[in-house]
């Protein structure tokens, strides 16, 4: 399969050099190549929230589940429920899943649910057009924060470790290739895959210059400690735009998953009838 | 005896729920019908907790104030209740705890204490003592009671035997409760099972189909959420119980999107969390089933008592424009009955559906009779009544295709070759967002018309009951639980009753039909502003606030209180 099959006649609105690109052409990239490593592509559904990164459904001939803001992983959840054979990938912006779905989030990690979530972090709310998100760093000066926003960001790599995700990775939009290794890597993974993907708003916050700047491969790392995992995440909290930031895998352990909590409840159906009598017989 | 009322009374943790149950079951053995309201504040242990259990010929589904049997666990069961007692009413108590100083009425103290301290047993088993009493004052066998527990202890059997036994040995005979089983009737011999609205509610929807139950617990819908996951092994059902309403409302949508029929339960704060999700599935068109169970409010309201006050609510609930299916049952039957036809319809039409009740027919007892109830599938012989409508598997899939009907033909991902799209924007035939005005307007018709081909599905539906004197000019317009009470002042008064069963698509032609030849027609609601009332308004069917008869304190009305208030409005 080609990755251009995978396009649809949808127009693409989003900005040009909008970091969003990458992630759809990475996207495509990985979802053809697993086509034809035995991962039929009829198996795989996208599902999104609401913002800019959204659209992307809309630009895959892929089945998908275009959701409303912050809940992408409610919707993911059922899914993979009803049918673990399904490949279920959530897009989700910082805004959406850091601050409107924050709960399903960390409840997805704690459940360790075999979904994979990819956070396009452009740390601002493009569609309404600029105001800090709970990532933004704080003293941002979006609409909503003039005078500088006086809260300090969350750091999404941590707060999934601690949750119990068990795959945990970063890239950067300008970083193609890795893009692709990494959402391979998540979308193969045995449980909860969250790849936070620093993804460049060029209209609302332009991070080129500093993301080209302080980002390097981590490498040689044991993604199996959670020690080791907890330093490299912590290393760069989102508040400052003068230390390193790491990218690449951090974090990889095999866990139990609570799909596969379901995969021994037959449904039974022409035995109802029966079972609903007996039932009823004991409430006599 | 045509009709006989027990009430037990106690604290939390005395196991009054239990014990009115096992009253009920003694009842039923000996072929009454039984309606049981419970009475619980918002706590876990204390506080005064009393079940009315009503055992009559026939068909009930309402409680009467006056009571033939006072059960008091404790004083305060006694102060709280001895005006419900009529003059030939029995007091049955614990001695060691209750001070009788009613010497008007027959009465017999055990003591309970002595017994459970002389048998080494538990404090909790003071209910199965006193029903022990219970049975010898009201001259029940001890055979039927021994049934009733050995069929429903689920442990310490021996002991509760003894100390039932204890009970019943203390007491002495008052009177003398006949059989009601016609001997020669063999289907009057079948006992009735007894069974909450939940209950009913679970088993219709797991009859339906139902393939997973999604739900957050809050008050009084909880009882179906535990009563899914106790037999979701038995039924092969995925019982989810997540972060919060709003998960609950998603997940919903994503079994529907997998092709697993699901269904969700809350009371009205919960559902305020769910509206975001159930204008998603207006527009997705995701079927997703909806037990509204509602209490009294606004906000945490009194969280174990009844109201009829989110109708307009529920109508309304989500932004935009789209159908919606909503039945309230009046009793375990109805329940069990239109929870298939709700789960059936939200599939056949792709629409939320609802089964709003309240606490009263969420949590009261009710003799079942599932015949009688009837099956939701037997309804419409119709190949299609169970199964949606599927995509026939021929040329390229559109989720959204247009039809005469609005119905658009589903498929479940995986579809080699094809893609399943499903949108929360406006979206094309084929599920991509678009703002294009044209697709915009026939979006909207394309939605419009699944609601009115629901309406004219359910012409061949009872959406509006009548019951009573049906030539009566004076009428009674009820809705949900008010169904049972209504019907028997309207025995006594010789009315009409007119039970709207459907609230939406609303059934304005069956409602002006059941109102042929009604000159005064009284609305019985139990909210404040007479919500049924506002809703056929809005057809041009008018009734005068003082034809309104509302009860907004948190209580159900009881064929007394409906009687006092017909008794003023009529006069």
């Amino acid at each position: 399969m080609n990755p251009k099959d995978l396009a649809t006649t949808a127009r693409n609105t989003w900005c040009p050099g909008c970091g969003n690109f990458s992630i759809l052409s990475a996207m495509r990239s990985v979802l053809a190549d697993l086509d034809s490593e035995g991962y039929p592509i009829e198996n795989v559904v996208l599902i999104s929230g609401i913002g800019c990164h959204a659209k992307i459904v809309d630009y895959m001939n892929v089945n998908s589940f275009y959701s409303i803001h912050g809940r992408t992983l409610p919707a993911a959840s059922a899914i993979k429920i009803a049918n673990p054979d399904l490949k279920v990938i959530c897009f989700s912006g910082d805004g959406d899943s850091l601050a409107e779905g924050l709960d399903h989030l960390i409840f997805a990690a704690k459940r360790n649910i075999d979904i994979t979530l990819i956070l396009h972090d452009n740390r601002v709310y493009g569609l309404t057009t600029g105001q800090y998100t709970p990532t933004s760093p704080q003293g941002f000066k979006g609409k909503s924060t003039p005078a500088g926003s006086a809260e300090h960001p969350l750091n999404p790599p941590e707060l999934m470790l601690v949750s119990g995700a068990s795959y945990i990775a970063r890239g950067y939009t300008h970083g193609i290739e890795q893009l692709q290794k990494l959402f391979k890597e998540a979308i193969l993974h045995n449980g909860f895959s969250f790849v936070d993907v620093l993804q460049v708003c060029v209209s609302y916050n332009n991070l080129y210059e500093s993301y080209n700047k302080w980002t390097y491969n981590v490498q040689g790392n044991d993604a199996a400690s959670f020690d080791e995992a907890q330093k490299i995440i912590r290393s760069w909290n989102y508040d400052r735009s003068d230390v390193p930031i790491p990218l690449g895998k951090f974090y990889k352990i095999e866990a139990p998953r609570f799909d596969q909590a379901f995969a021994a409840y037959p449904p039974n159906l022409s035995e109802r009838d029966g079972k609903i009598k007996a039932l009823l017989e004991s409430f006599i | 005896m045509n009709n006989f009322s027990t009430l037990v009374g106690g604290i939390a943790g005395d196991g009054i729920n239990e014990a009115g149950l096992t009253v009920a079951r003694l009842y039923s053995r000996l072929g009454y019908h039984i309606y049981m309201y419970y009475d619980y504040p918002s706590l876990i242990r204390g506080g005064h907790n009393f079940s009315l259990v009503r055992a009559s010929r026939q068909k009930i589904a309402a409680h009467m104030d006056r009571i033939d049997v006072l059960v008091a666990l404790n004083q305060e069961t006694v102060e709280k209740h001895t005006g419900r007692l009529k003059d030939n009413s029995l007091v049955i108590y614990d001695a060691d705890k209750v001070k009788l100083d009613d010497t008007k009425h027959k009465g017999f103290g055990l003591s309970i204490t002595s017994i459970l301290k002389e048998a080494t047993a538990p404090a909790v088993m003071k209910n199965t003592c006193i029903i022990g009493g219970y049975c010898k004052v009201v001259g029940i066998d001890w055979s039927v009671l021994e049934d009733v527990l050995k069929k429903h202890m689920p442990k310490m059997l021996e002991l509760n035997l003894q100390v039932a036994r204890h009970g019943y040995d203390q007491a002495v005979e008052l009177c003398r409760i006949d059989s009601s089983v016609d001997e020669n009737d063999e289907k009057d011999k079948k006992h009735l099972p007894i069974i909450t609205g939940n209950q009913a509610i679970s088993l219709g929807l797991i009859k339906a189909g139902l393939m997973a139950y999604v739900a957050y617990p809050m008050t009084p819908s909880s009882s179906v959420l535990d009563f899914m996951a106790r037999y979701a092994q038995d039924f092969g059902l995925k019982v989810i119980h997540p972060e919060n309403e709003i998960a609950v409302m998603l997940m919903a949508q994503g079994f529907a999107y997998a092709g697993i029929k699901a269904a969700v339960g809350t009371s009205g704060g919960g559902f305020c969390l769910m509206t975001e999700g159930l204008s998603l599935a207006g527009m997705a068109e995701m079927p997703v089933v909806v037990v509204m169970a509602q209490r009294t409010g606004p906000s945490t309201g009194l969280p174990t008592y009844t109201a009829q006050g989110d109708l307009h609510f529920v109508l309304n609930a989500g932004q935009g424009e789209f159908p919606r299916f909503i039945v309230a049952p009046g009793d375990a039957e109805e329940a069990y009955y239109w929870s298939g036809v709700a789960l059936n319809l939200a599939w056949k039409y792709q629409v939320p559906s609802f089964i709003l009740t309240d606490k009263i027919v969420s949590e009261s007892q009710y003799s079942f009779d599932q015949d009688r109830a009837g099956d939701p599938a037997d309804e419409r012989k119709e190949q299609d009544q169970q199964t949606p409508l599927l995509w026939d598997g021929r040329g390229l899939y559109n989720r959204y295709r247009y039809t005469d009907t609005g119905v658009s033909p589903l498929a479940f991902p995986p579809q080699k070759g094809q893609v399943i799209k499903v949108d929360s924007y406006t979206h094309d035939e084929g599920g991509i967002t678009s703002e294009d005005p044209q697709i915009t307007r026939e979006t909207c018709d394309k939605r419009q018309r699944k609601g009115q081909s629901l309406a004219a599905y359910l012409e061949a539906y009872e959406t509006v009951k009548v019951f009573g004197d049906e030539k009566s000019k004076n009428a009674l317009l009820c809705w949900g639980s008010n169904k049972g009470v209504c019907l028997e002042a309207a025995q006594k008064l010789g009315l009409r009753v007119i039970h709207v069963l459907v609230l939406s698509p609303f059934p304005e032609r069956k409602l002006r039909d059941a109102l042929q030849g009604v000159e005064r027609l009284l609305a019985v609601e139990c909210n404040s502003t007479g919500q049924l009332a506002r809703l056929a308004g809005s057809y041009g069917i008018k009734i005068l606030a003082q034809d309104q008869i509302l009860k907004y304190d948190g209580r159900p009305f009881s064929v007394e209180d409906l009687l006092g208030e017909l008794g003023r409005a009529m006069a």
